[in-house]
């Protein structure tokens, strides 16, 4: 299942991946990316709206790689 | 140990490469001003087409009086904070009046609009409540945000619905408030809030709401008290924060509200607290352009009609333009950042200033020639902008063309 949450999240993120970067779940998504904070708060929304969730900004404070992402996403999802 | 300037390298890189069009836009400086809406700039007489001013009153002479004989009076600073030293007669007029004009019972002056918007939310909110912001705020609402130590949701831009499901999915904490806040006139594109429908969401959830009135005061409604009032939903609006450094041709900020402890805020919100008060020649202008906003309504009639004459003139020649109403802010959308730059450089050779704006300060990456008329342009000033624009268009698919050719 964590597996799954990574891939949707990595394919979310492909379009942010302008310098075309290897994308694995150890990507840092703001350093590694190079993208600026409007576009992680327009990413963090795809992810939002894909797994009908909320995620806060302070939340994101602790948030560097996809791994990290997938992890707040699953700790989300019912069940 | 890395150069604690080292993080900003791709940063200042890209900043490098942005400069060799030509001027620096960051550090432009108006070497004299002769009017609300000419200047000195590069030795050039300048007219400026990008700088907030909205009614055109700083030159008003009166204002100007006013403030030399507030500078007579009280001397040139403060020296202190309100709550110490700092507080003069002039301060507590200048509440009363903005109280008096907004229609409301109390009123709070910052130092900065910037300061204002922190003060009022870090005031308002702390770390039990959850804050709720549009993703196109201002910068000084973001920060306002963190530095309070809530929760903060972000919604898409004017997007109800999705404000909605965010009050759904975050029920008020325990032993916490939730505070909602938009911008009246978002300053990038010149769109509004749609305040009535936000307002109407309090039917269903509870929630306070503050509105940045900082570019729709004295712009927007009946008698300038910005869109809440030209929506007519004054009474489901909690609290309004505003600049003075618009409209009202100072430096500044204010906060208005009914609400019955709002003088708390005095002290228990930090950035109001631990500033300096504003000058007294600040607080002794603004006073007075607020007094001729109350008795020029007349003002807002000329900047709409100068505004449609912009709108107008540009949509014509075919620019494709960020909003698609008549606003004070005209915002020409530039096909990318190295375009807008060249466009830039050549309206200031042309003797036109507007504001160059790029991502990330602009919504959906866009590059932007920003244009905020004023009341006190002429026509003629606005047709020799529409003019210039079409000239550093042509310029710029000229160099364009060389680069690909």
């Amino acid at each position: 299942m964590g597996e799954d949450i990574a891939q949707t999240i990595l394919r979310l993120l492909q379009p942010y991946n302008k310098d075309d970067v290897a994308l694995t779940a150890e990507t840092n998504i703001a350093a590694d990316l190079n993208i600026d904070s409007a576009d992680v708060l327009n990413f963090v929304m795809e992810v939002e709206d894909e797994f009908d969730i909320d995620i806060s900004v302070n939340e994101l404070a602790d948030i560097h790689t996809v791994a990290q992402l997938a992890e707040l996403v699953k700790s989300r999802l019912p069940g | 140990m890395p150069d604690l300037l080292d993080k900003y390298r791709k940063l200042k890189s890209r900043h490098d490469a942005l400069v060799r069009f030509g001027a620096d836009a960051v550090m432009l400086v108006n070497e004299r001003l002769l009017s609300p809406t000419r200047a000195i700039i590069n030795g050039r007489e300048t007219i400026l087409a990008g700088t907030n001013n909205y009614l055109g009153l700083t030159f008003e002479k009166e204002c100007i009086k006013a403030g030399e004989q507030a500078l007579r009076d009280y001397g040139t600073g403060t020296t202190g904070s309100r709550i110490a030293n700092g507080t003069y007669a002039l301060h507590v007029a200048l509440e009363q009046a903005l109280a008096d004009f907004m229609q409301r019972q109390h009123c709070m002056v910052f130092s900065t609009g910037f300061q204002a918007n922190l003060g009022m939310i870090a005031g308002l909110a702390g770390s039990n409540d959850t804050i709720f912001i549009d993703m196109d705020s201002h910068a000084s609402i973001h920060d306002g945000c963190r530095l309070s130590g809530a929760k903060v949701v972000v919604f898409r831009h004017n997007d109800v619905e999705h404000l909605r499901r965010r009050l759904e999915r975050n029920p008020p904490r325990e032993g916490g408030g939730r505070l909602v806040i938009v911008e009246g006139l978002y300053s990038m594109l010149g769109d509004t809030a749609p305040l009535r429908e936000i307002v109407a969401l309090k039917d269903e959830h509870d929630f306070q709401l503050l509105v940045d009135e900082a570019h729709s005061f004295g712009v927007l409604g009946e008698t300038g008290r910005g869109l809440a009032e030209a929506e007519g939903v004054e009474d489901g609006v909690d609290f309004v924060v505003g600049t003075f450094s618009k409209s009202l041709g100072g430096i500044g900020g204010y906060a208005v509200s009914d609400h019955p402890d709002f003088d708390v805020l005095r002290y228990a919100s930090r950035p109001y607290m631990f500033t300096a008060a504003p000058a007294p020649a600040s607080m002794a202008t603004t006073l007075c352009i607020l007094q001729q906003i109350s008795a020029r309504p007349q003002l807002r009639q000329q900047l709409w009609k100068n505004a449609q004459q912009l709108h107008g003139g540009l949509k014509t020649r075919g620019f494709q333009l960020g909003f698609d109403g008549v606003s004070p802010v005209v915002a020409v959308i530039c096909p990318s950042e190295e375009a807008a730059v060249v466009m830039w450089n050549a309206l200031l050779e042309n003797g036109v200033y507007v504001n160059l704006a790029l991502p990330p300060g602009t919504p959906n990456k866009l590059a932007l020639l920003r244009c905020s008329v004023s009341a006190a342009h002429t026509a003629e000033e606005i047709d020799a902008v529409i003019d210039a624009f079409v000239a550093a268009r042509d310029a710029m698919l000229a160099m364009m063309a060389q680069q690909s050719g």
